[in-house]
């Protein structure tokens, strides 16, 4: 037994130091970073600056005001995020459950159709995008040789939301298609001959079933979007700064200790929601689903 | 199929399809433009096999890209063998919330903190620039490793553990009970593995900005040079060459994989 000991530990060996000096470690350097300066003497100042710098900014309106520069910043990207993951969800859901319920040949030409956007370099799709929105892109074209007034969406937070909802949309699909492809039809099945209409279905079982799924599809695209730095560049023209490119920004200035301080503060701020998100939906369901046995 | 839920289902793949629709018809386009069709030609396509740059750019993806998937092949296997054979509760749960690091971590997170590393690693050994080919593929390993272990290991616990011990007592040492019995067994988990460290590396974008020295160029990072300028249908025309690759991998693998699916059925 104790070579099967040793063994063990020799084919771990390798992937445990990978990981300590690969992923551990540079966390920590995050750390470092962040409360240092630039002689990597400690201090505070990334930390606070990243709260209390401010800035002016001039409205529509004409009115110029100061406002905190980075919690504005912050606050949009999780605005833009949550919007977006929103979005992915009510439009994803449905073809999830579409393409759970559809033969088996349909269910894998849409499974491709879903996988080519996303193995495509997404910098090359957001620039197309790009050309699609532009006042005098092909959207607009569209819309005045049918009559129609163009629209100004380039440079607006919707363009923005478009590209990232876009870009996200198949990691909300596939982790809730993976759930509804498994589920028993039986129980649905079971609910009809209870006597439950197809909304109750809907609402007592299916869905109360597929939180698995759509938690790890709001994940899938909340993180990305929330940390995104080339999407805003590109369909908000750089108007909408997103926390992303504040750090990006912050990288291409060499700025080190400041970049690390943000990516700092959005790892602890994504960790304490991660852990939030968990702690809601870890309460038995027993109830929704007994509920629907009426 | 219901019509409201075809409906649906069209208007929703219209959108997934339109910028990739676009890219594919610009690339054939005569002028520079991105938006006003004005008459086909294959002159973006000439241009793009005569830009050295970006052919270099191609080659390099997929050195790093195979690399990268033959190290976080191997030492992802070996370590997924490991945590299956693992006894300690305390160590097994350590290590998979490591391994998750990776994955639920933003990227753009990942790509910082490993670059901070290289920076102050080389500074310390007095380098100007320490980011290079090689910081870049020990990052691209490092994010490949984790989905390498995912797919290895259901395949491990799936596997009847009697096989190898039954190898072991007609006499094969436990080294040719793996080679001979355990791998071909997880073989269809460690191929998955393979080809998403590939993929994933090949598609990597983020973490690559961050940790890739100015002499390395990946195919990724060319194109995110070639969207700060002015772009010609010169990209459009190597999105489409990649857009035709993806096409056909996909249909090879959903092809292939049918007769066995229907065996199981």
């Amino acid at each position: 037994m104790n070579g099967e000991r040793r063994r063990t530990a020799a084919v771990l060996a390798p992937y445990t130091v990978w990981a300590a000096i690969f992923i551990v470690v540079p966390l920590f350097f995050v750390a470092y970073y962040a409360f240092t300066d630039n002689s990597f003497h400690f201090t505070f100042d990334n930390i606070t600056r990243f709260f209390t710098a401010t800035s002016q900014v001039t409205n529509d309106a004409g009115v110029t005001s100061e406002v905190r520069t980075y919690l504005v910043i912050f606050w949009r990207s999780l605005k833009l995020a949550v919007i977006s993951t929103a979005l992915c969800l009510l439009l994803g859901y449905p073809l999830a459950y579409i393409m759970s319920r559809a033969g088996a040949r349909a269910q894998k030409i849409m499974m491709i159709l879903i996988m080519i956007p996303m193995w495509m370099n997404f910098l090359i799709r957001t620039y197309a995008w790009m050309t699609i929105l532009q006042d005098t892109g092909i959207l607009n074209g569209f819309l005045t040789s049918i009559g129609l007034k163009p629209l100004h969406i380039i440079g607006t937070e919707s363009a923005v939301i478009v590209g990232m909802v876009y870009d996200y949309f198949p990691y909300m699909v596939l982790p809730i298609y993976s759930i509804l492809a498994k589920l028993d039809t039986k129980l649905i099945d079971a609910a009809h001959d209870l006597g439950c209409n197809s909304v109750q279905v809907l609402q007592k079982v299916i869905l109360p079933l597929s939180v698995p799924g759509i938690l790890n599809g709001i994940t899938m695209v909340l993180i990305p979007s929330i940390s995104t730095f080339y999407i805003s560049q590109k369909l908000g023209s750089g108007r909408f700064f997103l926390i992303g490119d504040a750090i990006e920004g912050q990288y291409v200035a060499n700025n080190l200790h400041f970049a690390a301080a943000m990516a700092f503060i959005l790892m602890i701020i994504l960790l304490a929601a991660m852990a939030l998100l968990k702690y809601l939906t870890s309460r038995p369901r027993f109830k929704t689903v007994k509920g629907a046995v009426k | 199929m219901k019509t409201a839920s075809k409906i649906y289902t069209v208007l929703i793949f219209l959108f997934l399809f339109a910028p990739i629709a676009i890219l594919l018809v610009f690339s054939f386009n005569e002028a520079k433009s991105l938006s006003v069709f004005s008459g086909f030609s294959l002159k973006w396509y000439r241009e793009l096999f005569r830009d050295e740059a970006t052919l270099a750019s191609v080659r390099n993806t997929l050195l790093l890209a195979a690399l990268a998937m033959v190290l976080s092949t191997v030492i992802g296997t070996a370590a997924a063998v490991g945590i299956e054979k693992m006894r300690s509760k305390w160590l097994k749960s350590t290590l998979s919330t490591v391994t998750d690091i990776p994955m639920t971590n933003p990227d753009i997170i990942t790509g910082i903190s490993l670059m901070l590393m290289f920076v102050f690693v080389g500074r310390f050994f007095g380098l100007a620039n320490s980011l290079s080919f090689w910081t870049m593929l020990l990052s691209h390993v490092t994010f490949c490793l984790p989905y390498v272990i995912l797919q290895v290991l259901p395949k491990l616990r799936q596997m009847d553990s009697a096989l190898p011990e039954a190898a072991m007592d007609l006499g094969c040492t436990p080294v040719e009970a793996f080679f001979k019995v355990t791998l071909p067994e997880i073989m269809p988990g460690v191929i998955t593995g393979a080809i998403m460290a590939f993929t994933m590396s090949l598609d990597d974008f983020v973490i690559s900005y961050f940790t890739s020295g100015a002499g390395f160029q990946t195919l990724p990072i060319r194109i995110y040079n070639m969207t700060k300028k002015t772009v010609t249908p010169k990209m459009y025309a190597l999105a489409t060459i990649i857009f035709f690759v993806i096409l056909a991998l996909l249909l090879i693998s959903n092809l292939t994989d049918d007769p066995e699916k229907d065996k199981h059925n």
